[in-house]
């Protein structure tokens, strides 16, 4: 504590906060001034950052929380971006490791114990009082944090374990934690990260056994998924004690998540897929991250050397994840064994309708909900939107280009009240998707970036 | 063509929908106090805001409408857009003549029109909430300063009282020159006489900031820079996001 002790006049801002917590007079000392941060500080904050940027877990979402007692933070149910990166991705969390110091080594990854990168540790009060200052200026929604795995798997969890303890206990922090459970970890130590955290996580990053244990000798399916499991048994525990005492600690009320790394094996988009709709399955898996394979370590020739990530691939896969979560398709309505990787030129619910002409076109002021969903321009606000409209009048073309329907899309698939336009029937499959994949080319969107849909509920 | 001209505030559009139903005449076109009456015109009547009127309206909406639909009234009073009010005229005389609801008929131009708006002002809304900084002063006072398009920072408040409760702030609104000061209790809208350079340039001088602030700036801006994957650059999406003119006062784009 000693650096901590001076400058700034007399705020020993450790003692202080202690004081307030053991005296219980938290309420009176509500500002806990910021420790003395310096240059040091700083350079190790541009490291761990460097060395944490390639886990695309960003949402903040799924916890609802109010202030309790005037103390700091919220969290607001849906994930807030604070700022976007300068590669369009949101900046939602103060996403960031504890040490990138790492005995593992893996080949995806940067942090890997052969490679020769600067390394750096945070101390537990220099990452506390990161996020609570960063935090009071709204520059975060909460902490991100995960760590390489120094000494063995316990021993870095407990530290991991301590910087949520302390934010929640200590500093009263309510903004959103989400904590990497680190692989291995022991069952108590998961269950004591779950009270403090608002999700938690353990990246499967390769979607098959063999080509994990290939590129990352040190892990197996047993690592990450005993932990996931972990997880899962204190949720549904906390749940289970929640029912019958009001007051029971609530446990990840987030849920946990899940990444994989897209493209630097051999697996197929239906092996992807299979796997994230089997984790849906389970009660707590909320979302599931698909990062597209940036080869950090071009030197090893176990990996494919990709001149560029797999960015359309991986929106693909994206955007197959979002009709496996809000619009009501199964795994094997997208990928199969006959079609087990998506189209890359259309997305995957056009597909999926120029795969079925047969359930087209679709009455628009009759259709059920559930097909409404499935017509290509219509996504889960107009085909609300559409429910509602038509109990006052029947719908026509004008109507829906203003609830927001893509009408150039949307018109091979549907019928409304004027006399029915040319439909996929009559045009045909294929010169639909030439029509709309042209039209598509044209566009100056870059649909090859990823667009993360950080709303959680959509 | 019949016109009122009433002081443009929420209360005044309230009263002339009261003046109008027991006039039984209703206008064509709201002017302002002030502003030039068109070269032909059948009459121009004078609304004088009335308190009790405004309260029966008020009143009479809520047996009407939904909770939701009210607020979407008042959000969308906030655009301050110059035919906001007739349309907002429109839309509740339709609430009121009406049997059933209106407000899920988006085949009506106007309730459509409506919920745009009100679309436009809580997405406004919200990227107050997400892109405002504050800067710590050596008063400890938090100092935060944007320049919406629409008037929200009142829609902004129940967010940030909730989430910064124990720290005092101060947010600004550069454009319309007030804002409101939060002190551990409650929020006070407050005006300045004297524009001092913070409340122009919406950032405080180094001699006013807190001995940490720059560093935590730089911290911050440091941590921006570093979390960008190059492989991925992506200007374009980057700005789209993120729109330039919030920019000015963010410390990572400074
Ligand atoms: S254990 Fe984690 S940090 Fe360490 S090398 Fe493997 S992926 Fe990287």
């Amino acid at each position: 504590m000693q650096s901590e002790m001076h400058g700034h006049g007399m705020e020993n801002t450790w003692a202080f906060s202690v004081f307030c917590v053991w005296k219980d007079y938290a309420y009176i000392c509500p500002l806990i001034p910021a420790i003395i941060m310096d240059g040091r500080v700083l350079e190790k904050l541009k490291i761990l950052a460097e060395s944490a940027k390639y886990d695309v877990s960003c949402a903040s979402s799924g916890t609802s929380r109010k202030n309790r007692n005037g103390a700091i933070g919220s969290a607001a149910g849906w994930g807030i971006c604070h700022s976007f990166a300068e590669d369009g991705r949101c900046i939602s969390l103060l996403k960031i490791m504890l040490t990138n110091y790492c005995m593992f080594d893996c080949a995806y990854c940067i942090n890997r114990r052969s490679n020769d990168i600067p390394r750096a540790t945070l101390t537990v009060t220099e990452l506390v009082d990161l996020t609570i200052e960063f935090y009071r200026r709204n520059y975060i929604e909460g902490l991100f944090l995960s760590s390489g795995v120094v000494r063995n798997a316990d021993y870095t969890m407990e530290r991991l374990v301590r910087v949520v303890k302390d934010l929640r206990t200590v500093h009263r922090f309510n903004g959103y934690i989400h904590l990497k459970s680190i692989p291995g970890a022991s069952q108590e130590l998961v269950n004591e990260a779950g009270l403090y955290a608002d999700r938690m996580s353990v990246n499967i990053e390769i979607p098959n056994e063999k080509s994990l244990q290939l590129l990352a000798p040190e892990k197996d399916f047993q690592s990450v998924f005993q932990p996931m499991r972990y997880i899962q048994q204190g949720v549904l525990q906390s749940a289970e004690e929640r029912k019958r005492f009001r007051h029971a600690p609530r446990f990840v009320p987030a849920g946990q998540s899940t990444q994989m790394i897209v493209g630097a094996t051999p697996d197929s988009d239906k092996d992807i897929l299979r796997l994230s709709s089997a984790l849906y399955q389970r009660p707590t898996m909320k979302r599931v991250y698909y990062s597209g394979f940036i080869p950090v370590n071009a030197y090893d020739n176990r990996l494919p050397a990709l001149k560029q990530p797999p960015l359309v691939r991986e929106n693909r896969l994206y955007q197959a994840d979002w009709l496996l979560r809000f619009y009501q398709f199964k795994v094997d309505e997208i990928v199969n064994d006959a079609y087990p990787d998506l189209d890359l030129e259309v997305d995957p619910k056009l597909g999926w309708a120029l795969r079925h002409p047969e359930q087209f076109p679709v009455d628009i002021n009759k259709a059920d909900y559930e097909m409404l969903l499935r017509v290509p321009g219509i996504g889960v606000k107009s085909a609300k939107l559409i429910v509602v409209s038509r109990r006052y009048s029947r719908l026509g073309t004008e109507q829906l280009k203003k609830i927001g329907v893509v009408m150039k899309k949307a018109c091979y698939f549907i019928t409304c009240r004027e006399l029915p336009v040319r439909t996929i029937n009559e045009v045909s499959p294929e010169a639909v998707r030439q029509i709309l994949t042209r039209k598509a080319g044209r566009k100056k969107v870059d649909d090859r970036q990823l667009i993360l849909p950080f709303q959680e509920e959509p | 063509m019949t016109i009122f001209v009433y002081d443009k505030t929420f209360e005044g559009l309230l009263t002339a929908v009261f003046d109008a139903y027991s006039r039984r005449s209703f206008p064509d076109m709201l002017l302002a106090e002030g502003e030039p009456l068109p070269l032909f015109y059948d009459e121009a009547v004078t609304i004088c805001t009335d308190d009790a009127k405004v309260d029966r309206v008020w009143k009479g909406l809520q047996k009407k409408l939904s909770a939701t639909a009210l607020s979407v009234i008042t959000v969308t009073w906030l655009s301050e857009l110059p035919q906001v009010d007739i349309l907002l005229f429109r839309y509740i005389r339709k609430a009121i003549d009406t049997p059933r609801t209106i407000e899920l008929n988006f085949g009506d131009p106007d309730v459509l029109e409506v919920s745009k708006i009100w679309r436009k002002v809580t997405n406004e809304r919200l990227r107050v909430i997400q892109f405002l900084r504050f800067q710590k002063a050596s008063d400890g006072t938090f100092f935060a300063a944007v320049k919406p398009i629409y008037n929200v920072l009142p829609l902004t408040l129940p967010h940030l009282k909730d989430r910064f409760a124990d720290q005092c702030w101060l947010l600004y609104d550069l454009k319309r020159a007030y804002g409101y000061y939060y002190d551990c209790r409650e929020t006070t809208e407050v005006r300045f006489e004297e524009q001092e350079a913070h409340l122009l340039s919406g950032l405080l001088s180094e001699e006013l900031m807190d001995a940490d602030e720059k560093l935590f700036q730089q911290m911050w801006k440091t941590y921006f820079q570093s979390i960008a994957i190059k492989e991925r650059l992506n200007p374009k999406l980057h700005r789209q996001n993120m729109p330039a003119r919030f920019w000015k006062y963010m410390p990572e784009k400074l």
